[in-house]
């Protein structure tokens, strides 16, 4: 399960949309698995910074990514709101430290505006576009490039 | 579709299982163990492999499955002798037999040349005198087109060409080879044998031909169809059984030798065996009377005159049956003496039908397996919650926790033994490959094999293959001499290869073990200097010459063989062996030989920790490496270097690692008196001592892949989970030795490179 391609500009598609510092950005629905309010992850070592460690997920190790971190703003500092949205990118299944769920979009494609041409590397790489609803700016996250590619470890 | 393809692949499974019975049968065989069960049960298990091919259409396979099975069908009937010869000939068929079936699968090719030679040779062994089947072979298309009782002979190995489908109904008559006739021997013995095969007969790709034959065996026979039953075309089911046989036997056996030609039809068809020369039309009338369907119109008219010609040759009136595999006649009576010792009940290898195996997708298992794992995890939270609340040990609750435990523990140790599985699987490819390494490099070996029912967890035993392979081909390429060589030693010419695996202490152990030249440490020695993986000064102890081959580009061949010595033998063992938290080691006596002892862990499913903390973080660190744990002393901790600390365990200096440092926990350490020392061992050997903050004990934990939603990180093994349900990180301790050595300059002590 990938993002799925724009295809007619007039499909509908759900997004769900989250807060990150004091920007919105939203995911498509159908990436989401589940919301999970914080719980304390286990650090892993020489790991990125953005890479808040480890939790279970029901049996399962689920990564925790601080999502602001990843795009290069400052490390969240998890409180009793914050959340983590436990999505699927690629082949694998990450969670994303978020400050807070804000809502389900419905939005058709040409709601949605190129990523303006803006200096930050990381925003032009992990932005897909730009929604604007109801005079609020939400950038839309593509999954797929979140996470680093797996490295083999020379053995 | 999709169900024929699920049966084709339940074939194919069974198809492997049979090939293994056939080694195993032939190799039992080898060994002089060639009782009539034994090569009845090869027999069985190629003409399973026939019979299932046959349904599936695999011509090449059936062609050659048939010229197999017919020289071991003229082997279990004491036609031709039993030599030791025969046997690595029919070794030798049994992989090519096995390469047909590989074919067949989709899963490369047949060299049809050594195919065709080999079938060439099986046929010579079936008739030595190299002649043709005594009467050739009569083209069955000249069947007569009406009822008229004409005579066709076919030889025996003709029969399975004309497999076809065609809606032959003609009836005809067979004359059995006429050499049978002398054996027709009126003495009073004879007894009737009514047999209507029901469609499942055929459809478990029997064919009433290889009964009738099989009853000719017993002493001469008279077989009469009644095809009365038969309906017109348009009524007919086309994979249905119509016909009725009615044979008459004469021979001095009792009832219970004719019960037992029909041991693998039981049930498949009606048989009745009644004494003395009942009149054939009676007894059809009998058979007819409770059986015919009463749908089916009599309207092809059978020859209801048995044609009983005293003192004929003994006669078959046959017609195809209109089943699946409706294989024209194949007959071959063989000479007078009926001692062929008929199928016998007892079944060694070959899993009967009776025999319940239940084939689960192994997805099912390892899924079963989580959730078990779940459930440990749960059970351990549960009784730390319940801790937490201090409730006393003695209470309802906390005893049926207890109780919950003990359970949880019994469910995860049979769920492991669903997964475990002998060793089998894996060595039962070995004697194929030692046949094949020996021919290539001109030896001569033998493969001894021990302990094949050892158990292991399925993860490990897919992971064996390669290192076994590696080894053995290792032992005869380099290991064995030439036959010349070793009679010149004094030893037998034929090298003994041994292959064994066992437990202890939990672990799984392979050895192979060859008999030849052990390892020449001088040579050894000489090219790893050539090589410079060594310093030509350096003394080293025998032990570490015979390990030097383990190392990266080494290899002693002369010349670079197609076997092995491509110098990327033996570390890629080693390096596989220790991806799996193994360890492989060699014991050489010059002139002896040489021994390579495997050792892995049972299951890589669980593992057996110490849980310590380290810089707040709860690691768990694999119980195998550990070598003991103490709290050091300030005296035993010394300085070496600017930053670095050695500490002295009893006379020799370890290295001491931080763990919380190595790992990036903390910016610096504390004094390691504080804290707890394990003194760990890694793959290669090297110790080192690694600092704690506390331990928390022993455990078993369930292993949790890293990599399937993150990678891998480098000094973490695995992560697993805790009874409190927070992921704790399994320590690599290799690389975290190797970690801690890239932070100073690599050690160029050549010393450190020898003992790896």
């Amino acid at each position: 399960m990938t993002e799925p391609t724009p295809t007619s500009s007039t499909e509908t598609r759900e997004l769900i949309s989250f807060r990150v510092g004091e920007q919105e950005y939203c995911v498509d629905i159908m990436a989401v698995r589940e919301i999970r309010g914080w719980s304390p992850a286990t650090t892993l070592p020489q790991s990125p910074a953005y890479m808040r460690g480890v939790i279970n997920l029901r049996g399962a190790v689920l990564p925790i990514m601080d999502l602001a971190a990843r795009i290069g703003m400052p490390t969240t500092e998890p409180n009793v709101r914050s959340v983590f949205i436990v999505v699927q990118a690629g082949d694998r299944t990450v969670g994303l430290l978020v400050d807070a769920v804000s809502d389900i979009l419905s939005i058709t494609d040409d709601m949605c505006q190129p990523t303006p041409d803006i200096a930050c590397e990381n925003v032009r790489h992990f932005v897909r576009g730009i929604i604007s609803i109801e005079g609020r700016m939400i950038s839309e996250i593509s999954l797929d490039r979140l996470l680093p590619e797996r490295e083999a470890l020379a053995a | 579709m999709d169900e024929l393809e699920a049966i084709k692949v339940t074939f194919f499974q069974e198809c492997e299982e049979l090939l293994a019975d056939l080694e195993g049968g032939l190799l039992a065989m080898q060994d002089g163990n060639d009782d009539g069960d034994t090569v009845n049960a090869v027999f069985r298990a190629v003409h399973s492999i026939k019979g299932g091919a046959g349904a599936f259409g695999l011509e090449p396979l059936v062609r050659f499955a048939h010229v197999f099975e017919t020289l071991l069908d003229a082997l279990r009937s004491n036609e031709i002798p039993g030599t030791p010869d025969l046997t690595a000939l029919l070794l030798r068929a049994s992989d090519v037999l096995a390469d047909h079936v590989s074919a067949a699968r989709g899963l490369g090719v047949v060299d049809m040349d050594v195919s065709a030679a080999m079938a060439a040779e099986l046929k010579i062994a079936t008739d030595p005198n190299a002649a043709p089947a005594p009467v050739a072979a009569a083209p069955v298309e000249a069947a007569p087109q009406y009822v008229d009782a004409a005579p066709i002979v076919i030889g025996a190995d003709e029969g399975l060409d004309d497999d076809d489908l065609g809606f032959d109904f003609q009836p005809m008559t067979i004359t059995l080879d006429a050499q049978a006739a002398d054996a027709a021997v009126l003495d009073g013995n004879v007894w009737t044998v009514s047999i209507r095969p029901k469609s499942d007969l055929y459809r478990k790709a029997n064919e009433t031909a290889l009964l009738l034959r099989e009853l000719s065996r017993l002493g001469p026979i008279q077989a009469t169809l009644d095809d009365s039953a038969l309906p017109t075309l348009e009524f007919i089911d086309p994979e249905a059984a119509y016909v009725t046989w009615s044979v008459r036997v004469e021979t001095d056996q009792g009832e219970d030798a004719i019960r037992e030609v029909f041991e693998f039809v039981d049930g498949d068809c009606e048989l009745e065996i009644t004494r003395g020369e009942a009149p054939v039309a009676e007894v059809l009338a009998n058979l007819l009377d409770v059986t015919a369907p009463a749908s089916a119109p009599a309207a092809i008219e059978a020859p209801v005159e048995p044609p009983v010609l005293a003192a004929a040759p003994v006669t078959e009136l046959a017609a195809p049956a209109p089943a699946p595999a409706p294989a024209p006649v194949a007959a071959n009576a063989p000479t007078a003496a009926p001692a062929a010792p008929a199928a016998k009940p007892a079944q060694i290898d070959v899993p009967g039908p009776g025999q319940s195996v239940i084939r689960v997708d192994p997805e099912r298992i390892d899924r079963l397996i989580d959730l078990v794992g779940e459930l440990v995890i749960n059970q351990a939270m549960l009784a730390q919650r319940v801790g937490e609340y201090g409730i006393a040990p003695s209470s309802n609750l906390a005893m049926g926790l207890d109780e919950l435990e003990q359970l949880t523990r019994e469910i995860q140790d049979s769920v492991m033994a669903i997964r475990a599985q002998p060793v089998k699987s894996v060595f039962q490819r070995m004697p194929r490959l030692v046949r094949e390494v020996a021919n290539m490099t001109g030896k001569q070996a033998r493969l001894v094999m021990d302990g094949e029912n050892t158990e292991v967890d399925k993860t490990v035993i897919e992971r064996l293959a390669d290192p076994i392979t590696h080894m053995l081909r290792n032992a005869i390429d380099h290991g064995l001499e030439s036959p010349e060589e070793r009679k010149a030693a004094g030893k037998n010419p034929e090298g003994v290869v041994r292959l064994a695996a066992l437990h202890r202490s939990g672990r799984i152990v392979i050895e192979v073990q060859d008999d030849g030249k052990g390892i020449n440490r001088e040579r050894v020695h000489s090219i790893a200097v050539k090589k410079g993986l060594i310093s030509p000064d350096l003394t080293l102890t025998d032990e570490e010459i015979d390990n030097l081959i383990f190392l990266p580009g080494f290899s002693t061949a002369d010349k670079i063989s197609d076997v092995s010595g491509r110098g990327v033998g033996m570390d890629v063992v080693k390096r596989s062996v220790q991806a799996l938290g193994g360890r492989i080691s060699i014991t050489s006596r010059p002139g002896l030989g040489s021994t390579f002892t495997l050792s892995l862990p049972l299951t890589l499913a669980v593992l057996d920790g110490m849980v310590v903390d380290v810089a707040g973080e709860t690691l768990v660190i694999p119980l195998a490496c550990i070598v003991e744990s103490l709290r050091p002393k300030a005296e035993e901790i010394r300085p070496l270097g600017p930053s670095g600390h050695v500490l002295a365990v009893r006379d020799s200096f370890v290295p001491l690692i931080d763990v919380g440092l190595t790992l990036n926990y903390r910016d610096r350490s504390p004094a390691a008196t504080e804290g707890v020392v394990l003194l760990v061992e890694g793959e290669d050997g090297s110790r080192a001592a690694l600092v704690a903050d506390a331990i928390h004990g022993q455990r078993q934990v369930v292993i949790k892949s890293l990599e399937q939603n993150y990678q891998q990180v480098e000094g973490v093994a695995a992560a697993t989970i805790l009874g409190d349900g927070r992921v704790a990180l399994i320590l690599d301790v290799d690389a975290v030795i190797n970690l801690r050595r890239r932070g100073p300059p690599p050690p160029s002590d050549p010393t450190l490179i020898a003992a790896e």
